[in-house]
């Protein structure tokens, strides 16, 4: 069971996430869309979109932070003035994270011009959400001092997943609450091609780099007034 | 210099009824369907009057356009998006329209008409939603302040009144003195495009063989900046398909050698077509420039087709003979350059706009004013048996302008950024060509007369006959100017419009692209 659960789900959420998140881009590029409903809804969206995202942000930033750096973590948790203001800034943001999808989800019911664009996907994505959040929070407060024993435990856990040597022992020891919220992490990771999260995987870091104007040939125009060239141009790609 | 080619636009709005045939035409091929019924890609409003979206004008609400940097030298950003403010606002924009500043769209409910059981009263075919299926209040609708000039909801409104004294603006209503007119709007296709410049996704760009500027859908990813970012609000967002869309210029059309839906469908053929070349390496210049000389620098832009240098950096930099031709037969270049009679709208957001407007002329010159008993009427004024004179006599052509219904005020805020003197320039041009006709054919003004006026107006009668030939007797070849498509480059070529009737307009040949999950 521990094993199916924290071995094979996790290998089995990433391959889905990887060979699904391909295919959506290459086959069904026209579906990658942050699908906003600001344009049927505004003020609502403004609070939940606004603590959701932040929140979100620097929640999932704490959890990739403990599990890249466990050491630096636990050096950093050794002063008890520094681990009480790190877990604190977690579970604000983790509570703003859940008041902001709260928002969200009412929004989605009161407004009815959002209520019809909102596919069954969505509200099982945010239910989903919506629990992990919940999860996330009560892990925080019951099981003290989180920060601590996820790089001591949890971070060895993930690594050996990456250097496939999966070691599940200190995982099937813990409390249900934290199994719980750890396969609600894979789930969500095994949910990201098929849902709209896929969003945040084309977030449109380019555009600091780029010039803003874009200007496009279809055809190259040197080459195509060359007589010697013009059947012999392809077309370059650009769209 | 970097010579490009650009499919342009005149309007003339002297011509303009306000039949909106041009919206319908352009509806029935491209936004007839889920998500888009609420988009006019081409709309026409009343001027004056709030427009479409209510007060699109109004760039304290809408953040559009590009704006001169505080405390740069020469330079411009823009207004409400780009790369910082259009990252931090990602997850809410806070200056984009709803779908309440356009209109909710609806229908109504036809078939209680049919399926009513028999009963005293008689059925009603109530409005619902197109977006929930419920019944709603239409509160909104196109063209909802079609020729209500005068009202306080909409007329009085205008941004555009904004410099004008309360005196001035109660003249302009005065039920006997009020006037409007019509101003279609599409893509403006412009030199500088702002839409194009806040696209976090890199989706929306302008083509180089023909300045046509169009949304990747592939590409779009619903971050909205463009809806925010053009300043005419020409961008409009899809709600059911997450993607952002535009007037396309019908390319389909065009290259295969037809004229777009709306111009091919006016029926005032008001709309002229044809390819203007510019100098792309001072774009970034003209943009920046001070107000008082933007519109002249973009028309500098402009490139003259058949001087030798020109031709010979446009061959250079690939231009087809066929498109150097059309260019040189340009009713464009005729309009904005030759004769100097069209101008931009709003050139002051700064994004080059390349749909070019001939100002009306109508409803500033007919001036009516209380007659005189015994007054001395110029011999050509009618002289109606009213105590109220339709007066366009051309007598008092000069003066008539600056007291006109309009005021020039009002026009130079929509047109030429506020420049009332470049207003009245193209005005007495127009009643000029007006004048001289009317000695040719009515014979009540002098020969003399006619070519002092013209001379004023900085014509000559060989320009004056043109001006009224294109104006007036202009046959369809003469309106549209396409440079003949070239095989290699044309893309859409071989479809016909009909069979992506429908579809998203941008390529989806199959069927309409399905919303994501």
């Amino acid at each position: 069971m521990n094993t199916f659960f924290f071995v094979i789900y996790p290998y089995l959420a990433f391959f889905i996430f990887c060979v699904g998140f391909v295919y959506r881009y290459k086959q069904t590029g026209f579906q990658v869309s942050s699908l906003s409903s600001q344009f049927l809804e505004s003020r609502t969206l403004y609070w939940g979109v606004m603590l959701f995202h932040w929140g979100i942000m620097v929640v999932f930033l704490g959890h990739l932070l403990a599990f890249l750096f466990p050491k630096g973590q636990l050096l950093w948790n050794t002063h008890p003035i520094r681990l009480i203001l790190l877990e604190v800034t977690g579970f604000t943001f983790g509570l703003l994270v859940f008041v902001g999808l709260i928002f969200l989800i009412l929004r989605r019911f009161i407004s009815k011009k959002v209520f019809t664009v909102t596919s069954k996907m969505d509200f099982a994505l945010e239910f989903l959400l919506l629990a992990q959040v919940i999860l996330g929070c009560w892990i925080a407060v019951g099981y003290r001092w989180g920060s601590s024993w996820f790089a001591a435990d949890l971070s060895p856990y993930l690594w050996s997943l990456v250097l496939f040597q999966p070691k599940i022992k200190a995982v099937s020891a813990m409390p249900y609450v934290i199994q719980f919220h750890i396969i609600g992490a894979f789930t969500i990771l095994l949910l990201i091609p098929f849902t709209r999260l896929v969003h945040f995987l084309v977030a449109p870091f380019h555009y600091i780099w780029r010039p803003y104007q874009r200007v496009m040939w279809n055809w190259d125009p040197k080459k195509v007034r060359s007589a010697e060239t013009v059947w012999t141009v392809t077309r370059p790609r650009n769209n | 210099m970097n010579v490009r080619s650009q499919v342009s636009m005149v309007f003339h709005l002297d011509k303009c009824i306000g039949c909106h045939t041009c919206s319908i035409a352009c509806k029935n091929i491209w936004t007839d369907r889920k998500g888009a019924e609420y988009m006019w890609w081409n709309n026409v409003e009343t001027k004056p009057g709030t427009g479409y979206p209510t007060k699109w004008e109004d760039q304290s609400i809408y953040k559009g356009g590009w704006q001169k940097t505080e405390g740069g030298e020469n330079e411009i950003s823009l207004r409400g998006a780009g790369k910082r403010k259009g990252l931090l606002n990602i997850f809410h924009n806070p200056n984009m329209p709803v779908i309440d500043d356009y209109y909710e769209p609806f229908t109504y409910k036809y078939l209680d008409l049919i399926e009513s059981p028999s009963m005293d009263d008689q059925p009603t075919a109530r409005p619902v939603s197109l977006i929930t299926g419920r019944p709603i209040d239409i509160k909104m609708g196109p063209n909802w302040d079609d020729d209500l000039s005068g009202t306080q909801d909409f007329a009085r409104k205008d941004p555009n009144l904004e410099n004008l004294s309360p005196a001035e603006q109660e003249a302009m209503f005065q039920l006997e003195r009020m006037a409007f007119f019509y101003l279609p709007r599409i893509c403006n296709h412009c030199l500088n495009p702002a839409c194009v410049a806040s696209c976090p996704s890199g989706a929306i760009y302008k083509r180089g063989e023909d300045g046509v500027v169009l949304i990747n859908q592939n590409v779009c990813r619903a971050w909205r900046m463009c809806v925010t970012a053009c300043p005419y609000k020409k961008s409009y967002y899809n709600w059911n398909t997450g993607k952002s869309e535009k007037c396309i210029l019908c390319y389909p059309r065009i290259e295969a050698g037809y004229a777009p839906a709306c111009m091919h469908s006016c029926v005032g053929r008001i709309r002229y077509l044809g390819v203007l070349l510019y100098d792309a390496d001072r774009i970034e210049q003209a943009a920046a420039s001070d107000d008082s000389e933007l519109v002249q620098k973009q028309l500098d832009l402009l490139l003259d087709p058949c001087d030798p240098a020109v031709i010979a950096a446009a061959k250079e930099n690939g231009i087809a003979d066929s498109t150097l031709h059309a260019a040189q037969n340009s009713p464009v270049y005729k309009f904005v350059k030759e004769w100097k009679l069209a101008l931009p709208l709003h050139p002051e957001f700064r994004t080059l706009p390349m749909l070019f407007y001939v100002p009306p002329l109508l409803p500033v010159m007919a001036t009516i004013r209380e007659k005189i008993k015994d007054q001395k009427l110029h011999d050509i004024a009618k002289d109606w048996e009213d105590t109220w004179l339709y007066d366009t006599s051309t007598q008092e052509l000069w003066g008539a302008i600056d007291q006109a219904r309009f005021p020039l005020k009002y026009m130079a805020n929509l047109f030429s950024n506020g420049d009332q003197n470049l207003m009245k320039e193209k005005l007495l041009k127009l009643m000029a060509v007006r004048i001289y006709r009317r000695h040719k054919t009515v014979g009540d003004v002098t020969e003399e007369k006619s070519n002092q006026v013209l001379k004023e107006a900085g014509l000559t009668p060989k320009m004056a006959e043109a001006i009224y030939a294109l104006t007036s007797l202009a046959k369809f070849d003469d309106r549209f100017v396409i440079p003949a498509a070239h095989r290699e480059q044309a893309i859409e070529m071989m479809e016909f419009t009909g069979d992506v009737k429908g579809s998203t307009g941008f390529g989806f040949k199959d069927q309409t692209a399905k919303r994501g999950l």
